[in-house]
């Protein structure tokens, strides 16, 4: 398979995650955006590892995967922690401050 | 005779402490005086000031040995590059004169000031300020012995403007009296601003001195003077010139003496001591120690004889047409202030040098005796006010006084005594030291001899007039009814004083000429004093005509009561009532200087302060704060508009690198 189809997959993967983050409200949502960024550079990273046969980009990916997961245990914390305060999770509420 | 040679050095060695007793006194009263009480504290200030007068005699009597005097250096205190300066001080024969009238009148001041702010401050109804009063005049001994002690033009300054400092603070000692609460300070505001512009006289004489002659060292400064008179004659006659306005200023003459008669808001003792004996007369020992200077610029001495001569007759007229006892001996200062300089202007330092010593005897004497009937008179307030309340005589004014010579004996006996010495009447001191001015006038300029013997001429007519008003005639007032003597630690130092004052022409006796011989070993003498007998005769016979004059104003028909008008305010009219006002120099000063001084400065502090610098930052400020509130705008506390300009910013930079490729 062509290079350009992985490729475009990723750009496909990595627009949809940069419209839900701009778009939603729900924080939940924008939180499976990013993970969806995440995983367009994880595609490209390992297309280009098995393109030129080297294994630093197969690595990457792991190291990528570990800081999301930890990145996502924080973020569920916050979530949790801002749930608790406004009883709602949409984040244009977070809005205290404005200039 | 190395053996006495060491003695001899080693008293030179002890002029520092001429400084640093006045200094110990100020220590030991700050840090224990609360404890003390009024007699430990007066005791103290008043033996370290008679340490420093102990100090002076020492001194004295090693230079009749060794004429040549002593630099005593104590540290350098400025050196930067080739130019030394060091804290020195200078023994010689002017120094010490001056010592000897600073600290020996001094001393009895302290102690006549127990006697004297033990009232006055129960009067005023402040009794803790003893202290503080006793601390300012010990700073005032130090700093007038810097002045005179000092070896360069810098050290001198010092002790200069710390004179000022002392005058500024005891003229103002009771700041929250005087006229609305605020006279007191007024006047001593007044004094420290009119000071001011005359230091800057002096600090630019100073500044021309360093510049031209690369040192402030008084020997170095005199003895490079012929050669740069050759050189540069304009440069010595401005530094004269400049040097004049500082003693102008401090030694209150025109156009700065205005401060002067002010200053007298000060207590009784202050008057005596800085404003009559010796802090006034620095001026004229300024230009006796710059001699030479003003010998190598003989355009300028002719001026400072005119500016003496024409203060003393100025100022006697002043004095004729004045009713506050203290105002009277102020203008009275002033013109023989006016005597000095004159006679430092016509190149007889020695007469100069001679007048200040006696007028510091007979002057000091007359202020005291002054405060002396203040008190007097105040104790009469305060026994006859028994009767009927809110009724308050001036006790300062002599129209409020009359027949005090009944109440207070020794008074009147020190005051008359006083009053004939600063008359002129032989064989007082004043007599002496006034004559040989005149003399030197007679010899050098016939123009400043007339007006100086019409000033003598007024000098005696107003004492009589004031001696004449306070102590004869019938007491007007209450107070001056129930006047009673003051106790004898007053009265005591007005006795040496008064003492003084007769046998102080004994200093310069004509035939002897002490005083000559002894200052002749510092300065240059130019005019050997004569003793001429139809001026000795004429100037006495002016006095007493003078006198006599006064006895048929005021002495046959005194003034009925205290609301009476002034005798000589009939025949002369508007003359008097323009003597009365001091010729209106204050409203003049205020119209021609202070007031448009006060409307520059209310421009400047209006529509350029307030207007455009203001203007400029609180504009910028203004300016910062609505960018600022257009700019907050971006900042919507919603993550996802950042989301989004962190993406927009993200594919700028990528636009960015991909097109430069």
């Amino acid at each position: 398979m062509p290079l350009s189809y992985f490729l475009g997959l990723s750009a496909i993967m990595f627009t949809i995650g940069v419209l839900g983050v701009i778009l939603r409200r729900n924080a939940l949502v924008i939180f499976m955006s990013l993970e969806l960024m995440f995983n367009a550079a994880n595609l490209v990273f390992v297309t280009y590892a098995s393109y030129y046969q080297v294994l630093t980009g197969q690595i990457f990916v792991f190291f990528i995967m570990a800081v999301a997961a930890a990145e996502v245990a924080v973020g569920l914390a916050l979530m949790v922690a801002i749930f608790r305060t406004k009883h709602s999770i949409d984040i244009d509420q977070m809005s205290s401050l404005k200039g | 005779m190395l053996l006495q040679e060491t003695v001899m050095n080693s008293t030179f060695q002890l002029v520092p402490l001429v400084v640093l007793l006045p200094l110990l006194g100020i220590l030991l009263n700050w840090l224990f005086g609360k404890r003390l009480g009024e007699k430990g504290i007066g005791s103290i200030a008043s033996l370290a000031a008679g340490g420093s007068f102990v100090i002076s005699v020492l001194l004295a009597l090693a230079l009749l040995q060794n004429h040549e005097g002593a630099r005593v250096p104590l540290f350098t205190w400025i050196s930067i590059g080739t130019f030394d300066l060091s804290w020195a001080f200078r023994v010689d024969t002017l120094a010490v004169t001056m010592m000897l009238v600073v600290s020996g009148v001094g001393t009895l001041i302290h102690i006549y000031s127990i006697g004297y702010m033990h009232e006055d401050v129960r009067h005023q109804g402040d009794p803790d300020r003893f202290r503080r009063f006793f601390i300012f005049l010990n700073l005032f001994i130090a700093a007038m012995m810097i002045l005179v002690s000092a070896d360069n033009f810098l050290v001198l300054f010092v002790g200069w403007e710390g004179v000022g400092l002392c005058s500024y603070l005891l003229i103002g000692f009771w700041f929250e009296k005087g006229e609305g609460g605020l006279g007191n300070a007024k006047a001593a505001k007044k004094a420290f601003t009119v000071n001011r512009i005359g230091d800057f006289g002096l600090l630019i004489a100073i500044f021309l001195i360093f510049w031209n002659f690369g040192t402030l060292n008084f020997g170095e400064v005199f003895a490079m003077v012929p050669a740069v008179a050759e050189g540069q004659p304009g440069l010595l006659m401005a530094i004269t010139l400049f040097m004049l306005l500082g003693v102008t200023g401090k030694s209150a003459q025109i156009p700065l003496y205005v401060w002067l008669p002010d200053a007298m808001a000060g207590p009784t003792p202050v008057s005596a001591l800085i404003h009559a004996a010796t802090m006034v007369t620095a001026g004229v020992y300024l230009m006796v120690r710059s001699q030479v200077m003003y010998m190598a610029a003989p355009a300028a001495q002719e001026v400072v004889a005119w500016v003496g001569a024409l203060t003393a007759l100025f100022a006697g007229f002043i004095a004729l047409g004045q009713f506050d006892i203290k105002k009277v001996l102020a203008y009275s200062t002033i013109s023989q202030l006016g005597f000095m300089v004159a006679a430092v202007g016509l190149g007889a330092e020695v007469a100069a040098m001679f007048h200040l010593t006696t007028h510091a005897f007979f002057k000091a004497l007359l202020f005291l005796s002054a405060g002396s009937v203040i008190l007097g008179m105040e104790h009469g307030l305060e026994a006859g006010n028994h009767g009927h309340s809110g009724h308050h005589d001036d006790p300062q004014d002599m129209r409020n006084m009359g027949a005090i010579r009944k109440k207070m004996p020794v008074t009147f006996v020190v005051y008359l005594i006083g009053a004939l010495a600063l008359a002129g009447i032989a064989p007082f001191a004043g007599f002496f030291s006034k004559d040989e001015i005149l003399v030197a006038a007679n010899q050098g300029n016939m123009a400043i001899f007339i007006v100086l013997v019409a000033a003598a001429f007024l000098t005696a007519f107003y004492m009589g007039r004031q001696v004449l008003m306070v102590f004869f005639g019938d007491a007007r007032t209450d107070a001056a009814k129930h006047a009673k003597e003051s106790s004898l630690l007053v009265t005591m130092p007005l006795m040496i004083l008064a003492l003084l004052s007769v046998l102080g022409g004994a200093l310069n006796l004509p035939g002897m000429h002490t005083l000559e011989h002894w200052l002749e070993e510092t300065l240059i003498i130019t005019h050997p004093a004569e003793f001429i007998v139809p001026i000795a005769v004429g100037s006495l016979v002016v006095a007493l005509v003078a006198l006599l004059l006064a006895y048929l104003v005021y002495g046959r028909k005194p003034l009925a009561n205290a609301k009476a008008a002034d005798p000589l305010a009939k025949r002369l009219g508007v003359i008097f009532r323009w003597m009365n006002q001091k010729f209106m120099v204050d409203e003049l000063y205020q119209a021609v200087v202070i007031g448009p001084y006060h409307k520059l400065a209310d421009f400047f502090a209006n529509p350029v302060d307030l207007g455009v610098i203001d203007g400029v930052v609180n504009g910028l400020g203004s300016l910062t704060t609505s960018f600022a509130g257009m700019l907050r705008k971006l900042q919507t506390g919603f993550a996802r508009t950042y989301a989004l300009s962190i993406f927009a910013g993200l594919i700028l930079i990528l636009v960015y690198i991909l097109t430069r490729i």
